[in-house]
């Protein structure tokens, strides 16, 4: 349990600053940059507190958006991902999710992909749209949300399958 | 009371969602709120160190590029100097304290650069230590970067050109047409020129300068040339794209310039609001 926790407060650390020093630099194309610090609330243990979930991706967030000087947009998204994370692992795993009976390395590969990507959808899209905070700039609130998105989760992937668990 | 309690306690997390939510929601709309000093900025200990480190490291990458950059703005320098027809005495002595200059110029390095959002910012390695303060102009050799916003003890933060908020006086150098320099998010190489009367000369290849009707900048230093220009919608005015000189994705080191008759012409324009 306990080295449960020290693996996550780990994470959050380790995923803040490969985010703000490395990751935030990259801009492909001059502006796509991937998100890969919402690992944290992908990779949180299902059987976790969904209350230190909410909280711990906030200041997630919060600490991505002081380095960004982006005001609180990552923080708020951060807090959607975390909060709707419950329902889509209800939606993709059904009955079990409630059981709690499932691993994260053991399940399809389809179904790994499907929630990542469902996660960064959500995030993304509020990103951008409180980055953006007007509905005059819809399709470039949709474009940032797919390029970005796809980046981040081909990102996300790449980490998933570089840190497997031995198991 | 108990039935109270059990409500709470069944939808802790959807209290703390919309509590924290409201929180960040509070944050973003302070962070829009032009010329209020943010709550969260860049220019603070914990962000200025690290970007510190990492700035230690990356700047060696860039020390060539910066050292041509610096003997190319010497040349430049070098050659008005030596074609002053009026012979300036090297080795008399210049009294700093009689020296009347309305300019003062600070150096700084930029430690951390966005240019990939709508609203971007720049954090340089200077802050009220040596007196920067907000409102204080940010400029390279080549043109301009932004306005400091929010400064710590060693760091600012500068609301850069590439800003939604950011807007800044501008003219076109061969008519002296003023207009205002905005940024449409979309190319950090070019930014774009508002509000210019549509009876002012314009052709591809003109040069913009800062305009001089702001305290921040100094009139004449150079911002880009035209690429596109256009009548807007009300056909009265100019919408002109301008080409930075400036890399905004490579800045390295910047200078801060503070107008120091600035409160005295404040006081001036606005006597109410005396401070």
């Amino acid at each position: 349990m306990s080295s449960n926790v020290f693996l996550n407060i780990f994470r959050f650390l380790l995923l803040l600053f490969l985010q703000v020093l490395l990751l935030n630099n990259i801009n492909l194309f001059g502006y796509l940059n991937p998100q890969l610090y919402i690992l944290f609330i992908i990779l949180f243990p299902i059987k976790g507190n969904q209350t230190l979930l909410l909280i711990s991706s906030f200041l997630l967030g919060l600490s991505v958006d002081l380095f960004e000087d982006s005001g609180g947009v990552h923080a708020l998204a951060c807090l959607i991902a975390a909060y709707f994370r419950p329902y889509i692992l209800r939606l993709l795993f059904g009955i079990n999710y409630d059981f709690q009976s499932i691993k994260f390395s053991s399940v399809s590969y389809g179904t790994k992909i499907a929630y990542i990507a469902y996660m960064v959808v959500i995030h993304h899209l509020s990103l951008y749209f409180f980055e953006f905070f007007s509905f005059s700039h819809f399709f470039s609130v949709l474009e940032k949300t797919l390029f970005s998105g796809m980046f981040t989760v081909i990102i996300c992937l790449l980490s998933i399958s570089i840190f497997n668990n031995k198991k | 009371m108990q039935q109270i309690l059990n409500f709470l306690i069944k939808y802790k997390n959807t209290l703390i969602f919309f509590l924290l939510a409201i929180f960040s929601l509070y944050l973003i709309v302070a962070s829009h709120s032009y010329h209020k000093s943010r709550i969260l900025s860049s220019a603070n200990f914990l962000t200025g160190t690290v970007f510190g480190w990492q700035n230690d490291v990356e700047s060696y990458f860039y020390l060539e590029e910066y050292n041509e950059r610096l003997l190319d703005e010497n040349k430049k320098l070098r050659e008005v100097l030596v074609n002053l027809n009026d012979t300036i005495d090297y080795s008399s002595f210049i009294d700093s304290t009689n020296f009347k200059s309305t300019y003062r110029i600070r150096t700084a390095e930029v430690i951390s650069n966005n240019y990939s959002s709508l609203n971007n910012y720049i954090t340089i390695n200077q802050g009220k230590n040596v007196g920067v303060k907000p409102d204080y102009g940010v400029i390279t050799s080549e043109g301009i970067v932004g306005v400091v916003e929010n400064v710590s003890a060693n760091y600012a933060s500068v609301i850069s050109i590439l800003n939604s908020r950011s807007k800044i006086n501008a003219k076109l150098q061969k008519s002296n047409h003023f207009g205002s320099l905005v940024w449409n998010g979309n190319d950090p190489n070019i930014v774009q020129l508002i509000d210019v009367p549509r009876l002012a000369p314009i052709s591809e290849g003109d040069t913009v300068t800062t305009g001089g009707k702001s305290f921040i900048f100094p009139e004449g230093i150079p911002i880009g040339t035209v690429t596109k220009f256009g009548l807007d919608q009300n056909q009265s005015y100019f919408s002109i794209d301008v080409r930075l000189f400036n890399d905004m994705t490579n800045i390295g080191y910047v200078y801060i310039i503070e107008n120091i008759d600035k409160q005295e012409i404040q006081a001036l324009i606005n006597p109410e609001e005396d401070e």
